[in-house]
């Protein structure tokens, strides 16, 4: 009718470091796309990176993020040499890409800019029409006949979930469209030169929320093409759009983990404090 | 841990856990003040835990109402997003074991002169005493943020389990014994079984605790002694 079973407690065994994120991560882990090593940047005497060491993988979203002065867009800024540009600024390490060292001086920048794309925080479209807009980048490296650009232009404002707002004006000023149609005008002429890389320095701080969410969403549709590196400020944005997530203070990367991982257990004391706002 | 830069942040997080300490010290009296009832037939401190109940249950919504203020307003992360949720479960564990003392309350006036002789109710009151003991443990591991000593509440949780099943067993021949001992027997084995359910909910506290402080689930099946197989 009844039992009572002795239950030896002492072979129950607690592990408090258990770290099932790092285990899962490591067998999911995609291949890498963009892996930086030692990465060390100057502009003149100020070092600004110091050693970073970090894999971007291919088709996902990383999101780079901490407080400003961090470098995390100066990380972005090594990525496609747009630094080079100013002469007292240098960059020390390997950026490998495709079994190159992006770095080096015999990479041909505008084919390396081609490669990697990027947006910026605010909305640059070009003083052109809509069109040529789109059309700019891509007849920068290639000379594709008249049809055949018509099809490019228009595949890029569909991939930017652009084309059902403009199709219909694509001869008005890119100027004319609200800030967040120019920022997906942006990132579609970006999409145009067919890159492998898209960098993007905070590419909805200055949109409304409607704005935001629809970049949101192109990022999460873009990530099955491209690989995509995102500077944010956005806590909340990290966390929604990207899968993995790094955390630069004072020019050192401090932690790089899964997104979930940093979002909800950081491995780091720093991390945390940072991610929930306790920084002092 | 460091504090945060919006400090009435801060203050909410504090107010949050200090909503549940008060929670977890009127459920506490209420279990005291349900067993003595029980062991005193005294039904006027029965009647007491009953309204203390209705105490309890306000307590209840108003930390659900600060944890989802919370969410909505800062949308806390990491360690802050675990304080909400677990703020939410607690207090529903809690709200739960001040269901059962209720319960135990309600009995004691039932019952109450229905027994002379009160090594009847002794079990009970040493049950009682220790999981008085496990849930004032757990509520200070919660305190303390303290993930080894809600482990330790949640692994000691099978001596409850223990104890209620020999109480099942005695209360058993009393009722073999003589056929009017029913009525309060059965009673009884309610008590002792509420109290068992009260263990059990200090379990679940300590495994929200775990969780609040290593973000971990805990990892093993907790030991359990037989249940009683009817």
């Amino acid at each position: 009718m009844m039992l009572s079973t002795a239950v030896n407690t002492s072979s129950v065994h607690f592990s408090m470091n258990a770290n099932s994120y790092a285990a899962s991560a490591e067998q999911m882990a995609p291949e890498v796309r963009i892996s930086v090593t030692d990465l060390n940047f100057y502009y003149g005497d100020f070092h600004s990176l110091k050693n970073v060491s970090i894999d971007f993988h291919d088709r996902q979203v990383t999101a780079l993020i901490g407080p400003s002065g961090c470098g995390k867009s100066t990380l972005l800024r090594t990525f496609n040499r747009i630094y080079s540009l100013y002469p007292e600024q240098r960059a020390e390490g390997l950026i490998m890409m495709d079994g190159q060292n992006i770095l080096d001086r015999s990479v041909d920048v505008n084919e390396l800019r081609s490669r990697i794309g990027m947006v910026f925080q605010k909305p640059t479209p070009f003083p052109m029409s809509i069109y040529d807009n789109i059309a700019f980048g891509i007849r920068l490296t290639e000379k594709p006949p008249r049809s055949e650009l018509d099809g490019r232009v228009e595949e890029a404002l569909k991939k930017a979930a652009l084309w059902n707002e403009v199709k219909d004006k694509l001869k008005q000023s890119g100027t004319s469209l609200s800030g967040g149609q120019q920022q997906r005008l942006c990132i579609a002429r970006t999409i145009a030169q067919r890159p492998d890389v898209i960098l993007l320095d905070e590419p909805t701080s200055a949109l409304d929320p409607i704005s935001t969410g629809r970049i949101e969403e192109l990022i999460d549709q873009l990530r099955a093409d491209f690989t995509i590196v995102i500077v944010t400020h956005n806590m909340q944005q990290a966390a929604r759009i990207s899968q993995y997530t790094a955390f630069m203070y004072l020019g050192e990367l401090v932690e790089f983990n899964p997104t979930d991982k940093i979002f909800m257990n950081p491995a780091k004391k720093q991390t945390q404090d940072y991610i929930t706002g306790r920084f002092g | 841990m460091a504090e945060h830069i919006v400090s009435s942040y801060d203050i909410e997080l504090q107010n949050l856990r200090k909503s549940i300490s008060e929670m977890g010290g009127k459920a506490e009296q209420m279990l005291d003040f349900a067993t003595l009832a029980l062991i005193n037939a005294d039904t006027i401190l029965a009647n007491k835990v009953i309204a203390m109940d209705k105490q309890l249950d306000l307590l209840q919504k108003d930390i659900d109402e600060q944890a989802i203020v919370m969410i909505a307003r800062r949308q806390p992360i990491a360690v802050d997003l675990r304080t909400a949720i677990s703020a939410i479960r607690i207090s529903n564990d809690i709200e739960r074991i001040g269901d059962l003392a209720k319960n135990i309350a309600k009995r004691s006036i039932v019952i109450a002169g229905q027994f002379e002789e009160k090594t009847i109710v002794s079990g009970i009151e040493h049950m009682s005493n220790l999981a008085q003991h496990q849930l004032k443990t757990v509520l200070d591991a919660y305190g303390q943020l303290d993930a080894r000593a809600a482990s330790e509440v949640w692994l000691k949780d099978d001596e409850v389990d223990a104890l209620h099943n020999s109480i099942f067993r005695e209360l058993l021949t009393y009722m073999m014994e003589d056929p009017r001992n029913i009525s309060f027997c059965a009673h009884l084995l309610f008590c002792a079984k509420n109290i068992e359910r009260i263990g059990d909910h200090c379990t679940n506290i300590a495994e929200t605790i775990y969780y609040l402080v290593t973000s971990e689930t805990m990892p093993t099946e907790r030991p359990k002694s037989e249940t009683v197989n009817l």
